[in-house]
Order: C-alpha cells, then sequence, then structure tokens
C-alpha cells in the first residue's frame, strides 16, 4: 500500500497504526535475515508510538500527514537513545542524546520510526558493502549489491519493509541505490533539509533526502521533512514550495534537456551501459510524448566532475571524522599514551575504505597540496554549478541515467576502488552544484534488473522536478 | 664580522587571545561563564558529538566587530576555516577559526607612552576545552592521567596579531595595558590573564641595531601575567644574542615560560609541527556584516583610551603619559569633573592616582572630590587629613563635611594656628630667641607644640611657613 493511503487510512480510522505497524514488522521479521537492510530496530517504541497514534486519531484529532507511517531512518541520523552506528564499529555503542530535526519531524507528522538501516561505513560507498554489520542485499536478486550508501533504506522499501526510508546522499548515495532497488530516490536542493542530526560524512554535499515505492510517496515525505532550521547554518531560508501537488501537474510546454555528456555519447563521463543510456532516452522520448520539448543540454565538466568529488568529499570526511579519537565516546582502545589510544582506536575502528579517504583528504588538504587539489576542485565545482546555470537558461530540467550499470555483484568491485567510484559518475555533479536531483525507475534492463533515471533542476526547483518525475513514472503505467 | 660589540634589538610581535564576555558559547547556547563546576556548560555542539551543528552567535560576531573598530580595523565579510589537529581537549579535532578572510583586519593601537602598534589583525575563533594533567609534575608527560573540562570549548575568543613591531618587553607590557584598557572600556571581554580569559602568546626574535631583516623567532606560550611578559621576553631576547655571539642560531620553536624556574623552555619545533590543513567550514556561511552595523557600532564606541588621555592631559596641564593610570582605572571622568567644579588639577590627579587605587570607588563623587582637593590647597585640611578624608568617602560616600565629622577631624584653618603660634611664643620666649638666633633645632619645637595642642590636625608644612613668616 503507498505511503499516501496508508496515512490517509490511519488518519480516517479505516486502518490502525497498531496493525499497519504489525505487518510491516512481520514482513521485517520475514525478510531482514536474509537481505540485512536494517541494522537496528526499534520495535517497542514503534509498537508504543503506534498505539499513541490511534488514540489521536480516537481522540478526533490529525495525528499528521504521515498518520501511522512506518518509516526507517538511515544509520547515520540521530535518534535519541537508539544506536547510531553510520556502519561503523568506531562508534561502540554511542547513542545519541538528542534527535535529528528529520527525526523530529516526521515524529511531529505521525510517522512511526521503527529502526535504523544498513549503510556504507559512514556514508562511504556505493555498495553497502563497507559496513561493519555485513553487507545488504538487493531484494531483486540476492546475489546482488543494493547500490550504496544507503543501500539499506533502498533495500527496505524495494522490499516493502518499510513504506518509505530516509537516505543520504553526498555522491549519488540516495540515488545510485534507488536506481538499483527500483525505488524513487530524492536528493533536494543542498540545504532544502536540514542536516542537523545527521552524522557528517562532507558537509558541503551531504543531503537527506526520501526513498520510497513511487513518486507521490517520496513528495509527501519530501514535503514533512524540508524546511527552514535555525540549527543548521545552511539550511536555506526560504519558505519550501510543497511538491506534493507537482506530482500530477504533467509536463505540458517544459523544456527538457539530455544531459550529453552523462549518456553513452563519445564527450561523455564514460562507462555508461548502452541499455541504460536507451532507457534514459526512452524516458525522454515519453517526456516529449507527454507534451514537453526535449533537447540535448550540455555539461562539459561533467568529465572533471568524478575527480573534484573525490578530493572535496575525502578532504572534508578527514576533518569530520577527525573527532573519532576514542576521547570522548564510542569505541576506545587503550594504549600507554593519549596519541598512541587515539591511534590504536581508530585504526581497530575504522574499515579499509575509510582509512582510504582520510588518507585522500588529508593529503589534498596538506600545505603545499592545497593548491594543486582541494583549491582546483572547487574551481572545477565553481565551473560546473556555471555550466549547469547556462543550461538552465535552455531548460527547465536535465535528466540523464542515475547510475552507468544496474546492480553489480557482490564481491564484484570491493578489489578496485576505482570501479566502484565511477558508479557516482551522473550523480556527483548535483552534489557538487547543490542542485536537486532523484532518480525514478524506468522499466528493468535485459537482465530483468531495475534502471533508474535522473531528474536534476536548479536550486530548489523540486516542483519542476516532482512534474517530470511524475510523467516519467506515469509513462510506464 | 667586526671585533666591535655587536647592538642588537629585540623585535616583538604578540597575538592576544580575549575571550568574549557573551552570556552564550560562540556556536551554541551554553553558558559563558569561568569557575563553574567543570562539564556542566556543554551540549551536543560543543562536545561536537556526531550529528551536531554549528550556529554562529551573533553577539559575539558583533562584540567582536566592535573590538575590531575600537582597534581601527577595517571590518570585512569574512568566512570562519577549520584549523585541524588531535588533541584530546578540543571536541571536534578541529578548531573552528578564521585564516585566510578574519572579520578584522589592518588597526592600529596608541599607547600611552606616545608609541603606535600596528594590528596586522583581530579574528574570531572558539576556545578549546581546558586539560589538567593529574600526576607527574602537572605536565602532560609524565602525568597519570588527565581530565579535561569542556566548559571553556567553544566559547568565544578574539585573537587581536600585532605585527612585529615592538620593540622591548616595556613596550609589549605598554600594549597588553592598552589593549586591556581598550577591551574593559568597550565591555567585550573580562580580560583578566589570571583567569585566561586574556591570554599573551610572543613572537620574539632579534636582529642587529639598523638591520630591518625579520630574524627566526620563538613563541612563547605560557604566559600568566604582565609581569611574566616582560620577564619572558627579556629572557628570550638574552638567549637569542647569546646563541648568535656564540655562532649558532636559535631555532623555530614554540616555547614555554616556566613561572618557577624563571625561563622558557623547549616546545616542539615548528619543522615538525602540525600542518593544520585549514580550509573554509562549510557548516557555517560567510559573515557579511552591512554598512548599517557598522556604522551602528562605530556610534557606539566610547572615546579609545589614547583620546581619554589627551583630554584629562589638556584639563590637568601635564602630559598625556602622566595620566594614563588614572585612565586606564577608568577614572579620568570623575578628574575632568572635579576639575571642572574648580579643583586644582596637578592635586586632583595626585590625590585620583595614590588614593583611588582600590577596587570599588563608586561612592565618592565628583563634587566631594573636588572639596577635598579644594580644602587641601588652601590649608583647611593638612595632606595627611586629605587622604583619610578620601579614604572615608570611599567607604562610605557623603559629603566632606559628614566623613570630617565621623572620622572626628577637627578642621584646622591658619588663623587658628596664627593664634596658637603667638601664645607659645609668649609662654616660651627663651626658646623662641633661641630660634631666631638660627638654632633650627628649636623650629621642631614649636611645630610639635602645635601639633599636640591639635591632636595631630595641623599641616605641618603650613606650621612651618607660618613659623618662618613670624622669623622674617
Amino acid at each position: 500500500m503507498r505511503a499516501t493511503e496508508l496515512a490517509e487510512a490511519v488518519r480516517s480510522g479505516e486502518r490502525s497504526a497498531t496493525e499497519v505497524l504489525d505487518e510491516y514488522l512481520e514482513r521485517i521479521e520475514k525478510r531482514n535475515a536474509e537481505l540485512n537492510a536494517f541494522v537496528h530496530l526499534d520495535e517497542d517504541r514503534a509498537r508504543a508510538r503506534a498505539a499513541a497514534i490511534d488514540e489521536t486519531v480516537a481522540a478526533g484529532q490529525d495525528p499528521g500527514p504521515l498518520a501511522g507511517v512506518p518509516v526507517a531512518l538511515k544509520d547515520n541520523m540521530c535518534r535519541a537513545g537508539e544506536p547510531t552506528t553510520c556502519g561503523s564499529r568506531i562508534l561502540g555503542d554511542w547513542r545519541p542524546p538528542f534527535d535529528a530535526t528529520v527525526t523530529s519531524r516526521l515524529s511531529a507528522a505521525g510517522a512511526v520510526i521503527v529502526g535504523k538501516t544498513n549503510m556504507d561505513e559512514f556514508a562511504m560507498g556505493s555498495s553497502t558493502e563497507n559496513s561493519a554489520y555485513g553487507p545488504t542485499r538487493n531484494p531483486h536478486d540476492i546475489s546482488r549489491v543494493p547500490g550504496g550508501s544507503s543501500g539499506g533504506s533502498a533495500a527496505s522499501v524495494a522490499a516493502d519493509l518499510v513504506p518509505l526510508a530516509l537516505g543520504s546522499d553526498t555522491g549519488g548515495s540516495i540515488r545510485q541505490p534507488a536506481a538499483f532497488c527500483g525505488v524513487v530516490g530524492v536528493k533536494p536542493t543542498y540545504g532544502a533539509v536540514s542536516r542537523y542530526g545527521l552524522v557528517a560524512f562532507a558537509s558541503s554535499l551531504d543531503q537527506i533526502g526520501p526513498l520510497a515505492a513511487n513518486v507521490a510517496d517520496s513528495a509527501l515525505c519530501l514535503d514533512v521533512i524540508a524546511g527552514h532550521d535555525p540549527l543548521d547554518s545552511t539550511s536555506v531560508p526560504d519558505h519550501f514550495v510543497p511538491v506534493s501537488p507537482a506530482v500530477d501537474a504533467g509536463v505540458e510546454g517544459m523544456r527538457i534537456g539530455f544531459v550529453s555528456q552523462l549518456g553513452s555519447g563519445s564527450d561523455g563521463v564514460g562507462g555508461i551501459d548502452p541499455e541504460i543510456d536507451a532507457a534514459a532516452k526512452r524516458a525522454a522520448t515519453a517526456l516529449e510524448e507527454a507534451g514537453a520539448t526535449v533537447g540535448e543540454a550540455s555539461i562539459p565538466a561533467s568529465v572533471y566532475g568524478l575527480s573534484a568529488y573525490y578530493l572535496i568529499a575525502p578532504a572534508e570526511a578527514s576533518s569530520n571524522l577527525a573527532r573519532y579519537d576514542g576521547v570522548r565516546y564510542g569505541a576506545r582502545v587503550d594504549a600507554k599514551t593519549t596519541a598512541e589510544m587515539m591511534v590504536a582506536t581508530r585504526t581497530a575502528g575504522f574499515g579499509d575504505e575509510v582509512k582510504r579517504r582520510i588518507m585522500l583528504g588529508t593529503y589534498a588538504l596538506s600545505a603545499g597540496y592545497y593548491d594543486a587539489y582541494y583549491d582546483k576542485a572547487q574551481r572545477v565545482r565553481t565551473l560546473m554549478a556555471r555550466e549547469f546555470a547556462s543550461a538552465y537558461e535552455s531548460f527547465d530540467v536535465l535528466i540523464s541515467p542515475t547510475a552507468p550499470t544496474a546492480a553489480f555483484k557482490l564481491g564484484e568491485r570491493t578489489a578496485d576502488p576505482m570501479t566502484m567510484y565511477v558508479n557516482d559518475v551522473c550523480t556527483i555533479p548535483a552534489n557538487l552544484t547543490g542542485d536537486p536531483a532523484m532518480s525514478v525507475p524506468f522499466g528493468n534492463n535485459s537482465a530483468g534488473l531495475p534502471i533508474g533515471v535522473q531528474v536534476i533542476a536548479p536550486a530548489l526547483g523540486e516542483f519542476d522536478m516532482f512534474r517530470v518525475a511524475g510523467a516519467i513514472e506515469e509513462a510506464l503505467r | 664580522m667586526t671585533d666591535s660589540v655587536q647592538e642588537w634589538e629585540v623585535v616583538i610581535g604578540l597575538e592576544v587571545h580575549c575571550e568574549l564576555n557573551t552570556a552564550s558559547k560562540l556556536f551554541c547556547g551554553c553558558a559563558n561563564v569561568f569557575g563553574d563546576e567543570p562539564n556542566t556548560n556543554i551540549c551536543p555542539t560543543c562536545l561536537g558529538l556526531p550529528g551536531s551543528l554549528p550556529v554562529v552567535n551573533e553577539a559575539a560576531v558583533t562584540k567582536a566587530m566592535t573590538l575590531g573598530r575600537a582597534l581601527g580595523c577595517t571590518v570585512s565579510n569574512s568566512i570562519f576555516a577549520r584549523k585541524n589537529y588531535f588533541y584530546p581537549d578540543m571536541p571536534k579535532d578541529y578548531q573552528v577559526t578564521q585564516y585566510e578572510e578574519p572579520t578584522n583586519s589592518d588597526g592600529e593601537l596608541a599607547l600611552g607612552d606616545g608609541s603606535i602598534v600596528q594590528i596586522e589583525r583581530a579574528h574570531i575563533e572558539e576556545d578549546t576545552g581546558k586539560t589538567t594533567h593529574v600526576g607527574g609534575d602537572g605536565r602532560i608527560h609524565g602525568a597519570g592521567h588527565s581530565l579535561v573540562d569542556y566548559n571553556r570549548a567553544g566559547v568565544p575568543l578574539v585573537e587581536i596579531v600585532s605585527r612585529p613591531v615592538i620593540r622591548s618587553a616595556r613596550q609589549a607590557k605598554t600594549y597588553v595595558e592598552e589593549l586591556r584598557a581598550v577591551v574593559l572600556a568597550i565591555d567585550v571581554s573580562d580580560a583578566r590573564m589570571d583567569q585566561g580569559s586574556m591570554r599573551v602568546d610572543a613572537n620574539v626574535s632579534v636582529r642587529p641595531v639598523g638591520s630591518d631583516e625579520l630574524r627566526t623567532r620563538s613563541e612563547v606560550k605560557n604566559i600568566n601575567s604582565l609581569r611574566s611578559l616582560g620577564l619572558a621576553i627579556e629572557y628570550e631576547t638574552r638567549r637569542h644574542i647569546d646563541l648568535y655571539e656564540a655562532g649558532e642560531s636559535p631555532l623555530q620553536q614554540t616555547r614555554h615560560w616556566d613561572e618557577a624556574a624563571g625561563r622558557t623552555r623547549d616546545g616542539r619545533s615548528k619543522e615538525d609541527a602540525d600542518d593544520y590543513r585549514y580550509f573554509a567550514e562549510p557548516d557555517l556561511v560567510p559573515l557579511e556584516p552591512t554598512q548599517a552595523q557598522i556604522a551602528a557600532i562605530d556610534e557606539s564606541l566610547p572615546p579609545s583610551p589614547a583620546l581619554r588621555r589627551t583630554r584629562l592631559a589638556e584639563a590637568v596641564g601635564v602630559d598625556p603619559a602622566d595620566v594614563a593610570i588614572v585612565v586606564m582605572r577608568g577614572q579620568d571622568q570623575l578628574a575632568l569633573d572635579a576639575v571642572g567644579i574648580g579643583a586644582d588639577g596637578a592635586k586632583t590627579l595626585a590625590r585620583i592616582e595614590n588614593e583611588l587605587a582600590v577596587e570599588d570607588w563608586s561612592a565618592i563623587t565628583a563634587d566631594a572630590l573636588a572639596d577635598v582637593v579644594t580644602r587641601e590647597t588652601t590649608g583647611k585640611l593638612s595632606a595627611t587629613q586629605a587622604k583619610h578624608v578620601i579614604a572615608g568617602l570611599v567607604e562610605a560616600g557623603g559629603t566632606v563635611d559628614e566623613v570630617v565629622a565621623t572620622l572626628g577631624i577637627a578642621s584646622v584653618d591658619s588663623g587658628e594656628l596664627v593664634g596658637m603660634l603667638d601664645a607659645l611664643i609668649e609662654q616660651h620666649e627663651d626658646e623662641w630667641a633661641r630660634l631666631a638666633d638660627g638654632d633650627r633645632k628649636l623650629q621642631g619645637f614649636f611645630v610639635g607644640q602645635i601639633m599636640q595642642l591639635t591632636n595631630g590636625q595641623a599641616d605641618g608644612k603650613i606650621v612651618q611657613t607660618l613659623i618662618a613668616e613670624r622669623l622674617r
């Protein structure tokens, strides 16, 4: 059942939140051992919460737009008193004493938070294999990865263990797993959703967004979590225009650009599976048939996106992850001196990919290398923003494939980090520019695996983005 | 080099950290107070817990800009940066500070001695927690364990960086005193070196007199008082000169002032020091004060200590350097008011400087002070009496008449003294004759007699003058 319908049923008293929750918990019970989508379940709190919502309804009051809808949080979002591991050993049994803003907004809207989902350690990865709690598997084919880093959230929605989940997206970590798992994944405009309570990976790129089985559900969830938050200095002060009404608004008269460099053309980023490129182009044709005009957009700097991203994100991460030193919280490996304790703790607590990125980032920020690496990467970012701005003069929204390939096998790309990094090549540009982007399922490849199409819009252009996403979804019906 | 003795001069640049006296910390709502129970003023943000985010305290920024403007700085758009290094008292293992684009730059400070010290920048940053090493000798090496109090973590600081233009330990002390006066006058910090709300690091190097080179410097930390600042600079100066004269060179390094031993000690050498990997803090947005905000700050600034010195010096008729202490203590308005009422300038200044060196002098009014000074200069009160009366006014306030009555001071004027002297001359004719013949010892006899008659309330000098007049 769709989240929108569930909420309506609970609000009207047609179904009880408790009964809805039981149904989902039962499915989790059945399938989670195999998928490893959840790393932590808050069953008792969820039941108490569902009961409270039922009482609210019985008292004739409205619990809110997400009344009784079970929701999962990626395990890098804080919920007071619950484990928050970020897929890492280093946080040990640390439990945050506070709620993330998204957590409190979901609760205030009547959602029932059921637990925390698996992820690549500190959101660094594209397959959810870099988790200290084991890999998550793709519900469409359990020999394959669900994508990452929000693989637990994507898999939990795809397997209908929850109707809605939150993920975080630093270089594609919501959209790529959404594409791999055949669900909708939204990375809102940077600053549209508060980062307060999101454990930071790369602060200038991180953004929280919803994963859902359909566009309308993702819109409903985004409308709840978006909006200014005084606790996040980078939060957009503007009023967030609700996107739910956009889903069925159609694309009549809209100008849509296919980003040529993100296709399989020779001037592009390379490595795009022709089958996926073809699917994205079919989506473009469908939009044309729905009344939009479609043309080719050019973002030449796309080819530098990956390189720029793998300097900026690790640089910020090297600083953000410094605090895991064993002094105040989390795991600690004792040693003779404080410095040795810090080294021992970090050596034992972090996985290989996290260590790799801390080293990359530390190097990129070092005196003597800063200008050649970090500063140059920031200039690519500026250049890319300029190119997107110029493309938006001709187009209202842009589209492209979400990921270069469909879901790959577990273990297939763990040996060579570069083969993993290229997964983000289509999604990274929107993180570098801060623009909103989302992945919408658009059929399957010849092997029966889901394919995602990416819709990118100018900053705070979520309304237009959801018009296009709604039309793409509609075209498949 | 020739055989002649090389003359050296010292080159000093000071980095002064001032904790701003805001109600809350720089990036969270925790209370900013000194001396509370350890780890009671803390929250997810100032503890750097995962998921926490900083939000700039506008009041701290305003205070920082106020300090910048008081130092004649240009206030610009600015950004925060992260300074990355591992230390247990730093919750995030990076410090949020300002690096390439500070809020305040290019100011200067006019000192009481007439010199001017250029200020490179006055940037905003967060303080760290406070570590106490337990066991050993209180230093990190050899300590059994360490305790960290994070109450101080996130307290707003302004770091005022002077250019290397200070030329003596004395000038360095005067500069810090002056800075303190400015900071207190605009109420942005308690500026107490003993509590660490004002901390001074000194960059010291030497060079041959006449040269304009900047040689290798050492940065001296752990200076807890003005006195230590002077001693530390003098020690470092001597150490550098000795090294050069022995054919060696000092290392660029951080050194710690050892108060007990009266010397600086090796810190780590800068060569193997941390690379701080500064980069723009992505969790914060740029500070972009409007011209109107800056104008409002300028409007709110009280007159600078330099201006106040000039004003008082002119009113009193002395050199500005002579009123420095009174201005530093904030007693210049009292002096101006008393002089305005008609009290003698020099005497007023002397009485304030010497008799009002107390914590709380708020009870004494300008009227009362002017009254005491005038009674003293007209001989109605002796110097000793005037001091007692001022002490009484500081203690309890009120008028001079009230204090005189309370203290039982008989006001002895010259007329009464003349009568007393006449009577004494009659009673002690022989002694007076011998004094008139030149036996100076007998002057003391007559003064002593009058002092006895007046219970010591007469002014000895006036008595001597009266005696001298009668002998003429």
